[in-house]
């Protein structure tokens, strides 16, 4: 079976601590994470979690069941892919040896509205936002120019329209 | 407000919580709350000989009575010899609170602080942090009255479970404000307690229409006192009620409708019936592996019911037709409500006659000479002279598996026994607990050999702290349950089994300054035990038992309810 992507918000304490438990329950009940994302929300006290996982809908169910018992988290929602804005961001540095490479890159990150972020002799870095699928569509592109170091922030994503994981004080 | 020290709070708080004992062994990381300790009559400290066995008492305590446990110990080796005791706490959902030392937090005098190694640090938080419900570590002293309110809070309600408190030697030491409340905020946890109406309702309409309905009862039964609800629910349907090893007790095994143990090691009747079960009502209970056997020969026919507090236990192993999280208590006096004005009270049914005849049929039958001494005739002696609400603690192997399958517990809290971990040197330490915690019952640990040396050398602090416990010793030489899985699936290879008669145990309880008695007949075994369960000293009885003595029925580990052998010659 085909197993999707599901991205998962958690809004938990922020302290420290917290990020350790859920790691480590995700490690203990033998879960796999693919990517993680953690910041402060507009409440200072709370933190947001954003977690893609991958799983077949009673992994997923026990996944958020576990995280919900953890006492340091506060509410815990499944964000439905139809339904909301997800986001990554990139940073891609690619080697350019000649100016035509150059130009090429540069081509191709407009065409992607990514931004040259930094320029050296030899290499270009690119900024690069979007969902995850374009981000690997872009890194795919450039690995024929050579790309030497890629950092990616993990996926982050918000529920379109009012609906909202906020907590109400 | 008072100003006090950070020592002198964890002191009061434990006051407050009217906490009568506690468990533990000092050292350098928690000299300041000893010395408090030192002038604080109220609470007694039982000065365990190894902190595991501190733990484990600290969790006989809280399984005997019902109210948390408390074991303290040093920072570092102090710390980490808890662990197993905590680990155990963990898996049998016991409120256990555990109190531990820590180096300092912040430099004091510029003596080290925590993350630079200092001597006795270990870094028990990240430790506990999967066998715990939750663990803290203040880093001011005005933060304990709120930690040590919430740690009593978190360990007891919901599905309890133990919870640490790891307390740097400067934050004891450092005083402050203290203030102390009754009221906790905690805004990720706010357990469930009430059953969705809605759901008693689906229950009830599956109930009504069952023919053949079986209630499995687990260890929640006891933790939410619902034992008198699950009898009257038993009776007015007229469903028989089979236990898994944590809810031994929490219905009464001389009751017509008791099945007894269920799972690996369970009765006959229990395995074979729950096969026949049309609608299962599952209460307290995970599912666990020993408990279901292979999953897809579970009860696949029968529709499931499962009460539980803990929803991440609903689905987890098992899928079921109508999920409830609430409390047990609640949910089965909810379920009784809204079905006794549906459901004519019966004396009998087509079904409870056919659980009577399944229990004669597969009743135990004493056979063989008076002098051989098998475990069976054994715990059924046991049960003839223990008054109904002796506390009967066990070890971990064939010992325990003989004291579930053949000693009857009539009442909650009176069989204490380590399930989800299984710990080898638990029953022992966890009789020490529960004796402190009702001085006035019998307590008796069933031990096996292997297991009873784990833990033996807290035969000190039962005779120091003058706690008497009787310790039976089914002494085969082995380490039985791993042999019987030798002969039986090995082709006879013993590896690494032989215990030997090594040590006297007769000796050894004497060296503490127990009783020690070796017993060669039923007659013997009986006299010893009635004398020790009155003796002011802890007693050790001695009862060698063929090395060969197998426990039956057994399922196979991976296979299913079907897979169950009854004897030695169907392999
Ligand atoms: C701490 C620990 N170590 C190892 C085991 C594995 N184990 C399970 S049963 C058993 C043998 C128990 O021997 P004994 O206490 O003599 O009891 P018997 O089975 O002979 O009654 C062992 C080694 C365990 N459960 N716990």
């Amino acid at each position: 079976m085909d197993k999707k992507n599901t991205i998962i918000a958690a809004i938990v304490e922020h302290k420290p601590g917290v990020l350790y438990n859920v790691a480590n329950m995700f490690r203990r009940r033998n879960f796999n994470i693919e990517s993680i994302s953690v910041g402060p929300t507009e409440q200072s006290d709370l933190a947001r979690m954003t977690i893609t996982v991958k799983g077949d809908e009673k992994l997923i169910e026990q996944m958020i069941k576990q995280l919900n018992k953890l006492i340091d988290v506060i509410k815990v929602s499944r964000l439905e892919p139809t339904s909301i804005v997800s986001r990554e961001m990139a940073l891609v540095k690619i080697t350019t040896p000649g100016a035509k490479t150059r130009s090429d890159i540069i081509n191709y990150a407009d065409i992607f509205r990514a931004r040259v972020v930094d320029v050296s002799s030899e290499s270009l870095m690119v900024e690069i936002t979007g969902d995850s699928n374009k981000i690997d569509a872009f890194i795919d592109l450039m690995k024929p120019f050579g790309v030497k170091e890629v950092a990616r922030t993990g996926i982050t994503a918000l529920s379109r329209g009012v609906k909202s994981v906020r907590i109400e004080e | 407000m008072t100003k006090m020290s950070g020592a002198q709070a964890v002191i009061e708080a434990l006051k407050r919580q009217k906490v009568e004992a506690i468990f533990g062994i000092v050292g350098g990381a928690v000299l300041p709350i000893y010395d408090v300790l030192y002038e604080t009559p109220e609470i007694r400290h039982i000065l365990a000989r190894h902190e595991q066995c501190a733990a484990h008492a600290a969790d006989g305590y809280a399984r005997a009575s019902g109210r948390p446990g408390v074991c303290m110990a040093t920072s570092g080796p102090g710390a980490t010899n808890l662990v197993t005791g905590i680990a155990n706490a963990y898996m049998d959902s016991s409120p256990v609170i555990a109190l531990t030392g820590q180096v300092n937090a912040f430099a004091v005098n510029s003596s080290y602080i925590i993350g630079k190694d200092a001597f006795q640090e270990a870094d028990i938080i990240g430790i506990t942090t999967p066998i715990t419900k939750y663990n803290y570590q203040p880093k001011k002293a005005s933060e304990i009255p709120r930690i040590m309110k919430e740690a009593f809070h978190i360990a007891t309600t919901g599905r309890p479970g133990p919870v640490l408190i790891d307390l740097p030697k400067n934050v004891q030491t450092e005083t402050a404000e203290m203030k102390f409340t009754d009221n906790v905020e905690l805004r990720g946890y706010k357990p469930k307690t009430s059953p969705h109406p809605l759901q008693v309702k689906k229950a009830v309409e599956l109930l009504l229409k069952a023919e053949r309905p079986i209630i499995l009862a687990g260890g929640g039964v006891i933790a939410s006192n619902a034992s008198s609800e699950l009898l009257a629910l038993a009776e007015l349907l007229m469903a028989p009620v089979a236990t898994p090893l944590m809810g031994k007790g929490c219905f009464p095994e001389n009751h017509p409708l008791s099945l007894g143990d269920m799972g690996m090691h369970g009765t006959l009747a229990a395995n074979k019936l729950i096969l026949e079960a049309d609608v299962l009502l599952a209460v307290g209970t995970r599912f666990s592996d020993r408990t279901t056997g292979k999953l897809d020969e579970f009860c696949s026919d029968a529709k499931i019911i499962h009460i539980d507090i803990d929803s991440a236990e609903i689905g987890k192993n098992v899928d079921v037709d109508v999920p409830i999280v609430a409390d047990a208590k609640k949910t089965l006096k909810a379920i009784y409500q809204l079905l006794i004005s549906k459901l004519q009270k019966k004396e009998s049914s087509q079904w409870s006659k056919r659980v009577q005849e399944f229990k004669e049929q597969f009743k135990d039958e004493i056979s063989g000479s008076e002098k051989d001494l098998k475990p069976l005739r054994l715990m059924k002696e046991l049960r003839k002279i223990l008054p109904n609400d002796a506390i009967v603690a066990t070890e971990v192997g064939l010992n325990q598996m003989w004291a579930a399958l053949y000693f009857m517990a009539y009442k909650p809290r009176t069989f204490i026994s380590s399930g989800g971990l299984g710990t080898m040197g638990f029953g022992f330490p966890a009789s020490i607990g529960a004796k402190v915690a009702c001085p006035d019952r019998p307590v008796v640990d069933v031990a096996g050999d292997g297991s009873f040396i784990m833990t033996s050398q807290d035969l000190a602090c039962s005779v120091m702290e003058k706690i008497p416990v009787t310790v039976i010793v089914l002494n085969n030489s082995v380490l039985g349950m791993v042999a019987q899985w030798q002969r039986l699936f090995y082709g006879r290879r013993y590896s690494a089994v032989d215990l030997g008669n090594v040590p006297d145990f007769v000796k050894l309880a004497e060296a503490y300054g127990a009783k020690g008695t070796r017993v060669g007949s039923l007659k013997e075994f009986s006299k010893a035990v009635k004398k020790a369960i009155k003796s002011e000293v802890t007693t050790v009885i001695d009862v060698p038992i063929s090395p060969e003595e197998n426990v039956f029925p057994m399922i196979p580990a991976g296979a299913g309810l079907k897979g169950m052998i009854e004897s030695e010659g169907e392999l």
